[in-house]
């Protein structure tokens, strides 16, 4: 009888295993840019087109770098808590319109509300590509000496902002 | 008022899948007739509520009642008819209704097609599969009610727009009757395992149930692979991402209880192994389902995901699969040896293929699941890719393949080598000569390409002398060796398709201007622009491409770059010109600067034998459950009981 128990105890570990895997997220990649400068661009503003914006601009501050596009459904879902947080004062964001038509970023931030210091154009996405973009939006945190400190992919949630984004950029801005 | 009678169709269900599921059960244990024959009607019942419910949410989605959660987020008012009924099973909630659906849908064939089995045995085996369908409307009404309301939405969210493709209308439906047919399988084992009666006619009962599940498995895995080629964009048939593996497994294993069936049924042998591979199918359409539903792994079929929905089907298979292999545990070693057979026979061929499928499968979930071990135990995110799959994958089908040549001409109990040896040798010899020579013709030769050659020619010769062999001694017709035979050839078939266009196709990704011309093999490629176009739930753009091969010309495609108005997706829809020994396959990439497009182009050799293979496979399937001896035999099985 002992042989035919194997393949219940190996169903057993595997349940296990499954067990713990939903407490998981299979989506939640590290980026091997964390902990290393944020690339470097200089990109055209949305609001004016004749200036532009780097991030050796913003060295001295802790910044969330928020990518977003007026083609992406699931920015609609962040953009309130986006804006409540712009509200709150807390950290200064910067969007970046990846591979967008400028008229269309402008019309969603003139109807929604813009939450955003200012908002780069990245009409190719070369420089979404260095950021090693898959997945609009996505949001990076930036610490004061331009390193990247943390990333999030796909819209963020009341959650990971309290739980994880908040409480770092507190820490950061010490 | 619809959704809610839906919703109350649904509950009925519950209840009368419990009955279904208790009565029977009890009945047969303590040999209460009356109780057993609760079984027939109270499955029959379940059945037409759940079709009830499944007919009120496509209602639902044909009058477009946006006050349904689930219509609002999968339609829209102006998705197309056709899409707005698939769409029906296009969420998660829809989807899991449409497997309890098809799980009512079989337990009512059962009742209907096996009339002839024994009281107790109907009674455990509807009783089983009331059971299942018991904890999928448990699963379903409470934590994915399909008919939740709120409050009126002026539109939908509409559909997935790769879901917005005629392929969706049959490849879930028809993946799904596979999938949940090996739930009837496994109810006989498990009704076999309560029974105790572990003998050949319970292998004949439930074999033809098997080959149906399996064929449409089958049917169900080439759809989706022919519809990943042509709506994902990037030409691949088969990505090895999690969802297919999830129903790859089922299929091998599936393979290779279709075999150990034919054994234990004809020689009364391999008893516990059938069983436990019929319990193992179905274990693995459900832990399939599981990791589709409670997103443990990312893949591109995953739904929105809910831990509680991942708790409780973890809960479900926990209870299901080990309930069964504890009941497997405990009776499968009171269960005699069968005949006995020598070192070589067919028996022992057969043994081997299943071995081998079972590493395959071994292999497939090991790749499946590593990710998820790793992630864990902490020790990093990872992800396994086709090389890993294909690496291992190859190296152990070639065994497999070159066997079920030999297989179906060995003998049972014990083969005579020398004989067998010299029927086979000309036929071995022709193969080898031709599969090393062929692909010379090809350009250049290439050893990978010459194993493919080798394995399919090899059945075709095998198939040949089996056929040839059986005219002979005029045993007459038999639909159970004629499908066989089929279902080999078409694995023939696959083989080719697979060997040509693993390593003779042509990729091209071009940088095109109106009036450029790109040469891929013989055929060029003209570009005649792009033009605006509108469908209705979409906008986009439609490419141009005059196609000919020497200055004759072929087709002219039409690649599309569509932007769904509703989500904003935008989305690649690539044109193909399909033909018997290539298919000329086209999609556009972004729009560049100067009117100029991104445009990739493909050459790909022999690419529709791969499913033409696959549905000689499952017509093979299907010409086998035809035999008349599943139907005599079971007349006799009744007069014995």
């Amino acid at each position: 009888m002992k042989r035919f128990l194997i393949p219940l105890g190996i169903f057993i570990v595997l349940v296990g295993f499954l067990a713990v895997g939903l407490q998981l997220n299979p989506r939640e990649v590290p980026s091997p840019l964390i902990g290393k400068p944020a690339p470097d661009f200089k990109l055209a503003l949305l609001s004016d087109p004749a200036k532009q914006l780097s991030p050796a601009d913003l060295r001295g501050k802790v910044w969330l770098f928020n990518v977003w596009a007026s083609w992406c459904a699931s920015c609609r879902q962040e953009h309130e808590l986006l804006l409540d947080l712009s509200r709150q004062g807390v950290v200064s964001i910067y969007g970046m319109d990846y591979k967008d038509q400028p008229g269309d970023a402008q019309a969603v931030l003139n109807r929604y509300g813009n939450p955003y210091v200012e908002t780069v154009v990245d009409l190719d996405g070369r420089a979404g590509i260095n950021y090693g973009v898959y997945g609009v939006p996505e949001t990076y945190v930036i610490d004061k000496s331009g390193i990247i400190r943390y990333k999030h992919t796909g819209p963020l949630t009341r959650e990971s902002l309290d739980k994880k984004i908040l409480p770092l950029v507190k820490e950061l801005q010490q | 008022m619809i959704p809610e009678l839906g919703h109350f169709a649904l509950i009925l269900a519950l209840l009368l899948a419990l009955v279904q599921g208790i009565l029977p059960l009890v009945g047969a244990a303590r040999n209460y007739p009356a109780w057993m024959a609760v079984a027939k009607p109270a499955a029959r019942a379940q059945f037409l509520f759940v079709a009830f419910a499944f007919g009120c949410l496509a209602y639902s989605f044909l009058t477009l009642d946006f006050s349904v959660i689930n219509v609002t987020r999968n339609s829209h008012s102006r998705l197309p008819e056709i899409y707005r009924f698939t769409a029906t099973w296009g969420s998660h909630e829809g989807s899991m209704l449409l497997w309890t659906f098809i799980l009512a849908l079989w337990t009512m064939a059962v009742t209907l097609f096996s009339r002839h089995l024994p009281e107790d045995m109907m009674a455990r085996v509807v009783g089983v599969m009331g059971l299942v369908s018991f904890g999928f409307l448990l699963f379903m009404l409470a934590t994915s009610n399909p008919f939740l309301r709120m409050e009126m939405a002026m539109d939908g969210s509409d559909l997935n727009p790769l879901l917005q493709d005629p392929g969706m209308v049959v490849h879930p439906p028809i993946l799904y009757m596979g999938y949940v047919g090996f739930s009837v399988a496994f109810a006989f084992a498990i009704a076999a395992l309560l029974s105790g009666k572990l003998d050949a006619s319970w292998a004949r009962w439930s074999r033809p149930w098997t080959t149906a599940a399996w064929s449409f498995l089958t049917l169900g895995i080439m759809m989706g692979s022919w519809w990943a080629y042509y709506e994902l964009g990037w030409g691949g048939w088969w990505f090895w991402d999690p969802v297919e593996n999830a129903s790859l497994m089922p299929w091998l294993v599936g393979t290779a209880l279709i075999h150990s069936l034919a054994v234990t049924e004809k020689r009364g042998t391999f008893k516990a192994w059938t069983v436990f591979l019929a319990i193992g199918a179905f274990s693995l359409s459900l832990l399939g389902t599981f990791l589709v539903r409670s997103g443990v792994l990312s893949s591109v079929h995953s739904f929105a995901t809910d831990p509680t929905r991942g708790l409780f089907i973890l809960i479900f298979l926990l209870v299901v699969i080990g309930g069964s292999l504890l009941l497997f545990a405990l009776r499968a070693s009171q269960v005699g040896l069968g005949g006995r057979f020598a070192l070589v026979s067919r028996e022992s061929f057969l043994m081997v293929n299943n071995i081998l499928l079972l590493t395959a499968t071994g292999a497939v979930l090991l790749g499946t699941l590593y990710p998820l071990f790793l992630d864990a135990l902490g020790l990093g995110k990872i992800s396994v890719g086709p090389p890993y799959f294909n690496s291992v994958f190859v190296p152990l089908v070639t065994p497999l393949i070159f066997l079920s040549g030999i297989g179906p001409l060995a003998r049972w109990k014990q083969v005579n080598v020398p004989e067998l040896a010299a029927r086979l040798k000309w036929g071995f010899g022709a193969s080898v000569l031709v599969a090393l020579l062929l692909p010379f013709t090809l350009g250049e030769w290439k050893p990978m390409v010459s194993l493919g050659y080798l394995l399919s020619l090899w059945i075709v010769v095998t198939v040949a002398i089996g056929v040839r062999g059986r005219m002979r001694t005029s045993a007459g017709w038999s639909a159970n060796f004629y499908g066989m035979n089929l279902a080999h050839l078409g694995v023939a078939v696959t083989v080719i398709g697979v060997t040509m266009v693993s390593n003779y196709q042509t990729e091209r990704n071009v940088r095109m201007e109106v009036g450029d011309t790109v040469t891929v093999q013989d055929y060029t490629f003209r570009f005649d622009g792009v033009k605006d176009m509108e469908g209705p739930n979409y906008k986009g753009a439609r490419g141009t491409l005059e196609v000919s091969r020497n200055g004759k010309p072929v087709s002219t495609l039409h690649p599309e770059k569509r932007i769904y108005t509703a989500s904003g997706m935008p989305f690649t829809e690539s044109a193909i010109d399909y033909g018997l020994t290539r298919d000329l396959y086209t999609a556009l990439g972004e729009s560049l600067d100067g009117g100029a497009w991104s445009v990739r182009l493909f050459h790909k050799p022999f690419v529709v034998w791969i499913w033409i293979g696959a549905v000689l496979m499952a017509l093979g399937g299907l010409l086998a459950i035809t035999d008349r001896r599943y139907r005599t035999s079971r007349k006799k099985g009744s007069a014995e009981a």
